[in-house]
């Protein structure tokens, strides 16, 4: 039950019109068993009772499902462990001494809200676009009429793991939304239910990515490498081909 | 973006304005240029065949389909280059502008350095073409015009005899071997057909391609420089 | 007071009766009217697209970022439905017996049969908006079984079931936002709700970036914003889970039912120190494979799970419950846990905890069917804990988790207050006194896709649309209400943190109304919140501004409404003299002596119920900070099933 003395550097920013900063503070005597994020509750702890304004970040189901936990460590959004969001990282992770450098998932399409919370609504429209399946409440037939192959569902599950913590984009040297788009669409993409829109789909998705302003994938895969759900960039060789096929099938008909 | 407004609603306006299609065009030029590349190589080896046979290349280029053959593929080319350099100069921009703000301890999880410096590689490849093709196709040096005509063999061994030039091919070969590194290996996964099974075969497959073109081209200036090959 | 407004008639045929009986109001026309849905989880995201593509004009509020992420996002069991693919036995009837025997006879019986019924529609639904329920080879859904159930009726998508329903429910919302028929604000917290003439029309909110205080103002108000878990601090709600929006509601005049009807689940990672924000559950699906048991001896604790034998291990669920095993309901099971620690039997640092052991399913099927089954909670646990869960048994321990109380609601999901229906985890209606798994994802989506659509008809035709807008003056007021209150928080610039108080109220509220209750521990507690919370009104700290994101703000606002909530719950538990389901009252067990462990019909150390006096649902009236609520009592009828002893032995 060692206990760590580390150094946080930390964006501070207090609104969207601020500059912000990096400030640093000291973390003294943080159990190895608490999570990252408790070790911020402790170090907010002792802001608060000095007197100053507590380090902002978003946070809430804090069991690595509702993605809405988003900092940068040391340059890698989550952190560096593989397949945890930085919710599920815990300070065994770390060593006794280290200085630890605390951002916010940076792009320019997700505006900084306050220190290292930020905007990420662009994802949301990406979905309203058209990352969805056309169907009214009632209108639905018996589940088993459709089976699905099994490889199919499987990979259709792979897909929707995604949890649209934007990491992806946030890792991404060019911010591109490759990994979260491409893992979107294919969920949808891949079952028979999904089918009849798929064109308008993979069109209206892409097409709204690229007007929030993403930057475009240049298949270097620190996307897939920072994934805290793993989902791989398989998927964004399949949009890619979608893609193809949906403008040429636009094109034509 | 455009000034051409009438025709923004165009298939392949459409297609080029967007991510995804501007890629798709980068890793089809992409194809032609690694394509013409392997040939150009196969071309270039000759040289060790002797100067009857790299010459006789030279001229069966020269005269091939009377004389047109040359055009088309350099009209082929030029344009293909040209699309491929718009295409990437322009998805780098955006790209710089989507990562508008850099992070204050930027670390890096599995980017190749090759595929960072995509855009320094072309450049340099393109500074590199310019010069070649002066060099050689235009043949703005009265020597090597002269002996263009008669004896391209000794056009390439006198122009690699200088070491400046000789120096500028390899740096700018070796920084072709890096685009390609991870160029090559790209096109499969614009094009959709790259998978996870395949991605360590397709790595390979480009990291053998890049460092063959490397090795080829590279041996004409070093066999030139270092062990004195046609002199 | 209370009318359950419960249709007349043999209770298979109540539902379509009741639907053919309501009013409906011409498509033309649902276009005038104005809904607001309160929250964008499974209950509240369904009902928001639903009515949505009815035609009304629908706004949704959640505090996320995103719809996406609201807590439904964290179940990982899966969901209930009475197919019967399975061919075991399974039907509507069956489903709805469970559910009414696992709520310990203590929920409405129509309610829970409706319920039943339209379970099989919601797993069409999703799976036709492309849900990806997990699968067999033959390209049909597969099944599990889960606690309080003999037969596998539950549809699950690995571990991730509440994700991926709520990805559906949030996709069908997206299509609704993208063509207009639902404006969504996220990161807009509900501060308070208005009403006019007796009857809600509106909200105030709170945007969580810029500050700034609005009204919004509608035809009939839909409450859906989770349970309160978080009233003991440590649970395994997300942080941000409150009872603000309720107990707001409360306070303007809706009855709070059944506030101490609290679940603790029995598997959940044990607490490891004071720093703790949160636990994680370990999803029940475990238990049908993993084995539950302590040392036989105490002496034997202190050992590495590996060097104790056989036969010194007490499987005390097999042992207690043969027929239902490790499969016993959650109320029993956390219950079981706790008596072995009392006992002093209990593993791990802090003597809290039981092992769920792996080892013999794995001897049995093999390690790699285990890793297909759980692979991802095995993974879970030793993110968390650092521990290898296929070596060494995991240790767990029951934490609080979902919560049966709620705002009370009649067969429509209206509450006493016109206008103001509430969905999902916050109102009271189908579990009773103890939840079943898998049954909250099922209930919300009912609510949300097949309930409320038709019942909210029959308030809406009685009302003019649009007849009243944030310009009324109850509007005004209420909002002046809520600067005031914000502008009080932060003046008040104690020395205290928020989360230092809302510590103090969980601890309390764990050790005197938690797994186990008694009148000493009620009373004492009842004279101790108020203290926490007076204490809290002066010295709290809470640094900024309100016209920014703050943190601090957001969480006070919270914990101050949980500090009067705690009054009610304990209110409830004391007035409760009886043990049922989620409420246990040492005082009211069955012992060596009752006649009916005699009669082989339970055990001792049983919840006792008292059918005679308690078979009601208790729902308060608010009458004033720190005064005693008012009592109403929803007399239980049951005319389907007879009232019975809980049994799983
Ligand atoms: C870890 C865990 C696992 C579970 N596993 C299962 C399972 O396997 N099977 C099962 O059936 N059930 C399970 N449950 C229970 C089930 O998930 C919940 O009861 C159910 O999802 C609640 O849904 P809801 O829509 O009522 O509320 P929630 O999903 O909690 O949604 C509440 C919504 O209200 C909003 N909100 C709250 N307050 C405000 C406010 N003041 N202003 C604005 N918006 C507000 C929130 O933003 C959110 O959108 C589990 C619960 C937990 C915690
Ligand atoms: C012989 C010449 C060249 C060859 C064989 C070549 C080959 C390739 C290939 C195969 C790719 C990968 C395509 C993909 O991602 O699918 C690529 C990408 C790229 N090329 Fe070239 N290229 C050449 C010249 C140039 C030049 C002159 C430039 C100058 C600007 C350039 C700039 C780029 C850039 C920036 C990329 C990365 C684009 C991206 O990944 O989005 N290339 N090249
Ligand atoms: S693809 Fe991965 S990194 Fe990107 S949003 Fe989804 S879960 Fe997060
Ligand atoms: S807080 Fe929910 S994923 Fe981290």
């Amino acid at each position: 039950m060692a206990n760590l003395n580390l150094t946080l550097k930390v964006w501070r920013q207090l609104n969207a019109d601020d500059h912000g900063r990096i400030e640093t503070y000291e973390a003294k005597n943080i159990p190895n068993e608490a999570s990252f994020l408790e070790m911020l509750d402790i170090v907010n702890e002792r802001i608060l009772v000095d007197g100053g304004e507590p380090i902002h970040f978003d946070h809430d189901c804090r069991e690595g499902i509702c993605g809405m936990c988003s900092l940068t460590i040391n340059g890698i959004p989550h952190g560096k462990d593989k397949g945890v969001t930085v919710c599920q990282l815990h300070m065994r992770s770390f060593k006794d001494g280290d200085t630890i450098w605390i951002e916010p998932f940076r792009s320019r399409v997700f505006p900084i809200l306050r220190d290292l919370m930020v905007d990420r609504t662009a994802f949301d429209r990406i979905i309203e676009a058209g990352g969805y399946i056309d169907i009214r409440t009632g209108a639905a037939q018996d589940a088993n009429n459709l089976p699905v192959e099994k490889d199919k569902a499987e990979a259709a599950f792979e897909a929707a793991a995604c949890i649209g913590c934007a990491a992806c984009v946030a890792a991404c040297k060019n911010s591109s939304a490759m990994l979260f788009v491409s893992a979107k669409a294919a969920h949808l993409n891949y079952l028979p239910q999904g089918a009849p829109e798929k064109q308008k789909r993979t069109l209206a998705m892409v097409r709204q990515m690229d007007a929030e302003g993403f930057g475009n994938c240049t298949n270097q895969y620190e996307c897939e490498a920072v994934c805290p759900k793993e989902i791989s960039a398989d998927n964004i060789a399949k949009l890619n081909r979608d893609y193809v096929i949906s403008s040429a099938k636009e094109a034509v008909g | 973006m455009s000034a051409l407004s009438c025709c923004n609603n165009s298939a392949p306006f459409r297609f080029w304005n967007s991510s995804i299609g501007k890629k798709i065009i980068v890793a089809l030029t992409g194809i032609i240029l690694v394509g013409y590349l392997a040939g150009h190589l196969v071309g270039n080896l000759l040289i060790f065949q002797g100067e009857h046979a790299f010459n006789e290349y030279a001229h069966f280029l020269q005269t091939m389909l009377h004389g047109y053959g040359v055009w088309i593929a350099r009209i082929v080319l030029l344009g293909t280059l040209v699309l491929h350099v718009v295409a990437t100069i322009q998805l780098t921009l955006a790209n710089r502008i989507a990562r508008n703000i850099q992070y204050q301890c930027p670390d890096t999880v599995t980017a190749t350095v090759s595929s960072r410096m995509m855009i320094w590689s072309g450049s340099t490849i393109l500074a590199f073409i310019v010069f070649h093709i002066l060099h050689y196709t235009v043949r703005v040096s009265p020597t090597l015009a002269e002996l263009g005509e008669n004896n391209p063999h000794a056009m390439v061994i006198t122009g690699f005899s200088n070491v400046l030039v000789s120096l500028f091919y390899i740096v700018a070969i070796s920084l072709l071997c890096s685009h390609l590194s991870h160029g090559v290996g790209s096109i499969f996964q614009t094009l959709g057909l790259r998978s996870h099974k395949t991605a360590l075969a397709i790595d390979l497959l480009s990291r053998a391609y890049a460092l063959a073109i490397w090795l080829g081209f590279i041996s004409i200036p070093v066999a030139i420089m270092v062990f004195g090959f046609g002199k | 007071m209370l009318n359950s407004n419960i249709p007349s008639g043999p209770i298979e045929q109540k539902w379509t009766k009741h639907k053919f009986e309501s009013k409906l109001i011409n498509p033309a026309n649902k276009r005038k009217y104005k809904i607001i849905v309160v929250g964008s989880g499974l209950a509240g995201g369904s009902a928001a697209s639903t009515l949505a593509e009815l035609g009304y004009q629908v706004s949704c509020f959640c505090y996320q970022d995103s719809p996406r992420r609201a807590h439904s996002i964290a179940a990982q069991g899966g969901i209930n439905a009475a197919k019967n693919y399975r061919n075991d036995g399974d039907s509507v009837q069956r489903l709805f017996y469970d559910t009414v025997k696992g709520g310990d006879f203590r929920s409405r019986e129509a309610n829970v049969y409706r319920l039943a019924e339209v379970s099989n529609a919601i797993i069409d639904q999703a799976t036709a908006q492309g849900v990806p329920f997990a699968r067999e080879y033959g390209g049909l859904l597969d099944n599990r079984s889960f606690g309080g159930a003999q037969v596998s009726r539950t549809f699950y998508a690995r571990g991730q079931t509440g994700q991926q329903l709520l990805i559906g429910v949030y996709q069908s919302l997206a299509k609704e936002i993208s063509r207009g028929g639902v404006t969504m604000h996220s990161r807009t917290e509900m501060l308070d709700l208005v009403t006019v003439d007796g009857h809600a029309k509106g909200i105030v909110v709170r945007d969580m970036v810029t500050g700034e205080i609005s009204s919004h103002a509608a035809d009939a108000v839909i409450l859906a914003t989770g349970g309160y878990g978080n009233a003991f601090f440590l649970s395994t709600n997300a942080m941000g889970c409150n009872v603000m929006a309720a107990f707001r509601a409360h306070k303007r005049g809706a009855c709070f039912a059944n506030p101490c009807y609290t679940q603790i689940h029995p598997t959940c990672i044990p607490v490891s120190g004071e720093y703790q924000s949160k636990l994680t559950l370990m999803s029940e699906s475990l238990r049908n494979d993993g084995r539950i048991w302590v040392p036989k001896n105490a002496a034997d604790c202190g050992k590495k799970p590996s060097d104790i034998p056989e036969e010194d291990r007490d499987y005390y669920l097999e042992r207690k419950y043969p027929a239902f095993g490790n499969l016993a309901p959650r109320d029993i099971a956390s219950r079981a846990a706790k008596e072995a620690c009392d006992d002093g039997r209990g593993i791990g640092p802090s003597g809290l905890g039981v092992y769920l052991d792996f080892r013999d399913p794995i001897a049995r099927l093999g390690e790699d069917t285990i890793r297909a089954r759980y692979g991802n909670l095995f993974q879970m646990y030793e993110k968390i804990t650092g521990e290898n869960p296929y070596t060494s048994p995991m240790r767990i321990y029951p934490a609080v988790h979902y919560t049966m109380g709620g705002l009370w609601v009649d067969y429509n999901l209206m509450s006493n207050l016109p206008g103001l229906h509430v969905l999902g985890e916050a109102n009271f209606s189908d579990h009773g006194a103890n939840r079943l798994g898998a049954s909250a994802l099922m209930q919300g989506l009912a609510d949300g896709y097949f309930v409320i659509p038709a019942t909210i008809a029959p308030y809406l035709a009685s009302q003019t649309p649009g007849s009243v807008t944030t310009d009324a003056p109850e509007f005004k007021k209420v909002e002046e209400e809520v600067r005031e209150r914000v502008g009080q928080l932060i003046d008040i610039t104690g020395s205290r943190t928020v989360d230092s108080f809302h510590r103090e109220l969980g601890h309390l509220l764990w050790d005197k109304c938690g797994m186990a209750r008694d009148k000493a521990g009620l009373k004492e507690a009842l004279k101790l919140i108020p203290k926490i919370r007076e204490q809290f009104w002066k010295d709290v700290r809470i640094p900024g501004s309100g016209n920014n994101v703050n943190a601090e703000l957001e969480k006070a606002g919270r914990v101050a409404d949980f500090l009067e909530f705690a009054e009610l719950l304990c209110h409830d538990a004391h007035d409760r003299e009886e043990s049922c389901g989620g409420h246990f009252r040492s005082e009211h067990q069955f012992t060596d002596k009752s006649p009916e462990v005699k009669a082989g019909k339970t055990q001792p150390g049983e919840a006792k119920r008292n059918d005679e006096k308690f078979s009601y649902v208790a729902a308060w009236e608010f009458k004033g900070v720190g005064k005693k609520p008012k009592l109403h009592k929803e007399a239980l009828k049951y005319e389907a099933v007879k009232q019975a002893i809980r049994s799983y032995a």
